[in-house]
């Protein structure tokens, strides 16, 4: 819903307080956990549902142990996903089978719901598994529910048992006892027995459905719920699990745009897996249910799950370990700097990354005016040097500095520009790093670096002299970005070897760098 | 909560847990509690009864902001029922056709839903219990224009009053259907004005009820809305975010499967069954 904003954007929001700290305090939590709630009512996750899973998620988030990987915001969002997954259910769920054919499968619930559709895609579903399932008619309520079944028999290519012309004509009970007996004399391996739709609070029909629930004694009861169910969402569960006790749940109507945090509420409430999901009309739109995807539709957090995961993957602890002590030592070379920006481009398109920053969409312009190219002509730049000029840049004299031009299709001023910047670059890094400023919970890859951007941060923002076009800060920021929650505020640095005008600024750059490191 | 001696802070929490419950949403509850702080505050009560009062006289009031009348005076008067799947379109059709029925109108329904199986048959039948003609498509998957050209031009060769014409259920983000709406409106419009275009909003939806009503009232031009299924547990509180949001009044209500089964919808009594 346009209106109300995506839970990205208002976690964003919130985000930008927490970035200049190191640690969640409770206020932190408090603000974040806020918000979640509030997205979880949009989603129409249900208010009890709502305010036992908010609790967790805040008693975790002040209790656990904190991933280095992440920043303090994207640790609470994590929990967030961890825990939805974990309610909806870790692991899919297979309908299960009777041991003596025929498996009876019962399905259930409100008027419109899609059970009678649900009933043909199922029945489609198991003809292809190799079953040879029979629908059976014991909706006779509905006008013309009974016809309905019939034609979605007929697309399904499977057969139907109805008796009876429905619209208030028969016994329903008797329909689905005569058709689970005709099924077996038949031979069908699966009955699948469509019922009326019910009110949970209709005390009458509820009973009926119990009663066709005896008769039929079935394997798999499939209470089937709208996608797009509001807070009524928990009534009707309940008044569903009392009345059948179902096993299982179908949500359907799940290619519309709700969010369907009912899937959340009922899950929660009655502890049933949701075994299918249901995606559109046609017989064929029917999958199993997936948790996960499931968890990051319901708080829309898509984008930035997919963020912490490639930031995840990519950032190697020890790696960055190494090369933090490498700084300290001063035997930091244009080879480790190869390999940091190899480590950054393991994560990914840049530009895509920081398009899925939540509040990154206003950076867009400058976004599309960042060459990312200019990364792989540093690296061209470093990797036509040898071994031994990357380990000393010193050995660089004027031959060799046209020759590595020349091996890497730039100009010598650009190779020029490169080391300079490194040499720059490394002896502030190691001057920063002797000087302490050591681990900060959580923190980068670089103590030093680190600890350098935020001293300067503290004076101001002053000198872009020395904060533009140092690759080898650059790199250090990146890793950090990896890292987490280093106070990355100085930024600035260029992509390479700084080409003026297709350059962002360097406040631009501080900005996407602040977004890096602490979004 | 209307039960205990004075309001206190408990109330509130109460009052803000019963109107998420009741599906208003987080925006609308938000409203209510603050403009219900300040009331309590300006007349310094602290009876739950009077708390009660004012929290029905203010969803009262603003569910009376729009005209819930029916607009049927045009010979014939051509309503088109859109919603998404499973709302009620087909019932509420059929109990609508009785209702008009009551008021000795004479009415024509169309069978424009060519898509779900049986759905023809379904609307027949109800047309037959409502004493209705109906229109059926002359093929199985016909386009659902030209049934409601049909419906319509048979309207207006017989000198029926009222024309309903039935769509297929479509959920408001599958472009290519909403664009089908857009085409069966436009049809119509060839052959005679449309007088309402009823949204039928089933009243256990949650918050996605803005979202389709924003969508519906984009494609095909919605004048009215019909909650149904309000004889259940749902509150339906949703529809006042509707309602405000888009300024489209509720015209009807759906209480139950019984031809009888549908009211005009009026302000106080339906702020009086969310608030009790």
């Amino acid at each position: 819903m346009a209106t109300f904003g995506t839970l990205s954007d208002r976690l964003a929001d919130t985000f930008k307080n927490l970035r200049t700290r190191g640690k969640l305090t409770a206020s932190d939590v408090d603000g974040t956990v806020r918000e979640i709630r509030r997205a979880l009512l949009d989603a129409d996750v249900a208010l009890e549902v709502v305010k036992t899973f908010t609790g967790a998620v805040r008693e975790r988030a002040l209790g656990d142990e904190v991933n280095k990987a992440l920043n303090p915001a994207q640790q609470v969002v994590q929990i967030v996903n961890e825990e939805l997954v974990g309610i909806l259910g870790g692991q899919q769920r297979r309908l299960e089978f009777a041991k003596n054919p025929p498996t009876v499968i019962m399905l259930a619930g409100l008027q419109g719901a899609g059970k009678t559709t649900l009933a043909g895609k199922l029945a489609l579903h198991l003809k292809g598994e190799g079953h040879t399932p029979i629908l059976v008619a014991s909706d006779l309520q509905r006008p013309n529910a009974v016809n309905q079944l019939q034609v979605v028999a007929e697309q399904a290519g499977v057969a139907v048992y109805a008796p009876e012309p429905g619209n208030g004509v028969g016994d329903p009970v008797k329909v689905a006892k005569d058709g689970v007996a005709f099924a077996k004399q038949k031979q069908h391996d699966v009955v699948i027995v469509d019922t009326a739709g019910r009110l949970g609070v209709d005390a009458e029909l509820m009973k009926q459905a119990a009663d066709i629930r005896r008769a039929v004694d079935p394997d798999e009861v499939l209470f089937v719920i709208d996608a797009m169910i509001g807070q009524d969402a928990v009534a009707t569960a309940r008044a569903f699990q009392e009345g059948v006790d179902f096993t299982g749940v179908v949500l359907s109507k799940l290619d519309g745009d709700a969010r369907g945090g009912a899937a959340l509420s009922v899950a929660s409430i009655t502890g049933r897996p949701i075994i299918f999901a249901s995606t559109g009309e046609k017989l064929t739109e029917f999958e199993p249910f997936h948790p996960d995807r499931m968890a990051s539709r319901i708080l829309d957090l898509g984008d930035i799950l997919t963020l912490i995961e490639q930031a995840q993957g990519a950032f190697d602890e020890d790696e960055a370990r190494k090369v933090a002590e490498k700084f300290a030592t001063d035997s930091f070379t244009l080879d480790d700097f190869l390999q940091q920006m190899q480590q950054l481009k393991k994560m990914g398109s840049l530009k895509g990354m920081l398009g899925m920053l939540p509040g990154a969409r206003g950076m867009r312009d400058q976004l599309d005016n960042f060459d990312e190219r200019e990364i792989v002509r540093t690296e061209a730049i470093i990797q036509s040097m040898t071994p031994a000029e990357r380990a000393t840049p010193r050995l660089l004299n004027g031959s060799r500095r046209v020759r590595i031009a020349r091996g890497s299709g730039m100009t010598v001023t650009d190779v020029n520009q490169l080391v300079q910047r490194f040499e720059q670059a490394s002896k502030m890094m190691k001057t920063v790093a002797k000087g302490g400023m050591p681990q900060i919970p959580g923190m980068g890859p670089i103590p030093g670096g680190a600890g350098g951007r935020s001293r300067k941060a503290v004076k101001g923002k002053g000198k872009a002299g020395s904060k533009s076009g140092n690759p080898a800060k650059r790199a250090a920021e990146n890793a950090a970005v990896a890292a987490g929650p280093a106070p990355t505020t100085a930024g600035g640095s260029s992509f390479g070897l700084g080409k003026g005008a297709a350059e962002p600024s360097a406040e631009d750059l501080a900005t996407i760098q602040r977004m890096l490191g602490k979004g | 909560m209307f039960t205990k001696p004075t309001i206190d802070e408990t109330t509130w929490e109460d009052l803000e847990d019963e109107l998420l419950r009741a599906d208003f949403g987080p925006d609308i509850t938000e409203q209510l509690i603050e403009q219900l702080r300040e009331q309590v505050e300006r007349y310094r009560t602290t009876d739950p009864k009077d708390l009660q009062r004012m929290l029905r006289e203010t969803i009262e009031e603003r569910l009376a902001k729009h005209d819930p009348t029916l607009r049927l005076t045009e010979r014939p008067s051509v309503i088109l029922v859109v919603g998404v799947n499973g709302v009620g379109k087909t019932t509420t059709i059929g109990k609508f056709a009785k209702f008009l029925a009551g008021y000795r109108r004479s009415v024509v329904v169309g069978a424009a839903d060519t898509f779900r199986a049986a759905a023809v048959e379904q609307l027949a039948t109800w047309a037959e219990r409502a004493g209705a003609t109906v229109v059926r498509p002359e093929q199985q998957g016909q386009d659902p224009a030209a049934v409601a050209y049909q419906t319509v031009e048979l309207a207006k060769r017989e000198n029926f009053d009222v024309a309903i014409v039935d769509t297929a259920g479509r959920l408001q983000n599958k472009n290519g259907l909403m664009h089908e709406l857009d085409k069966i409106r436009r049809v119509i419009q060839k052959q005679a004005p449309i007088a309402e275009v009823l949204l039928v909003l089933d009243a256990t939806t949650g918050q996605n009820g803005l979202a389709q009503a924003e969508a519906f009232i984009e494609h095909a031009g919605v004048t009215g809305l019909v909650v149904t299924k309000l004889d259940g547990s749902a509150k339906g509180g949703f529809v006042l975010a509707v309602q405000e949001r888009t300024g489209i009044p509720i015209k009807l209500l759906g209480q139950g499967e019984g031809i009888g089964d549908l009211t005009g919808f009026t302000p106080h009594a339906f702020a009086a069954q969310l608030v009790g």
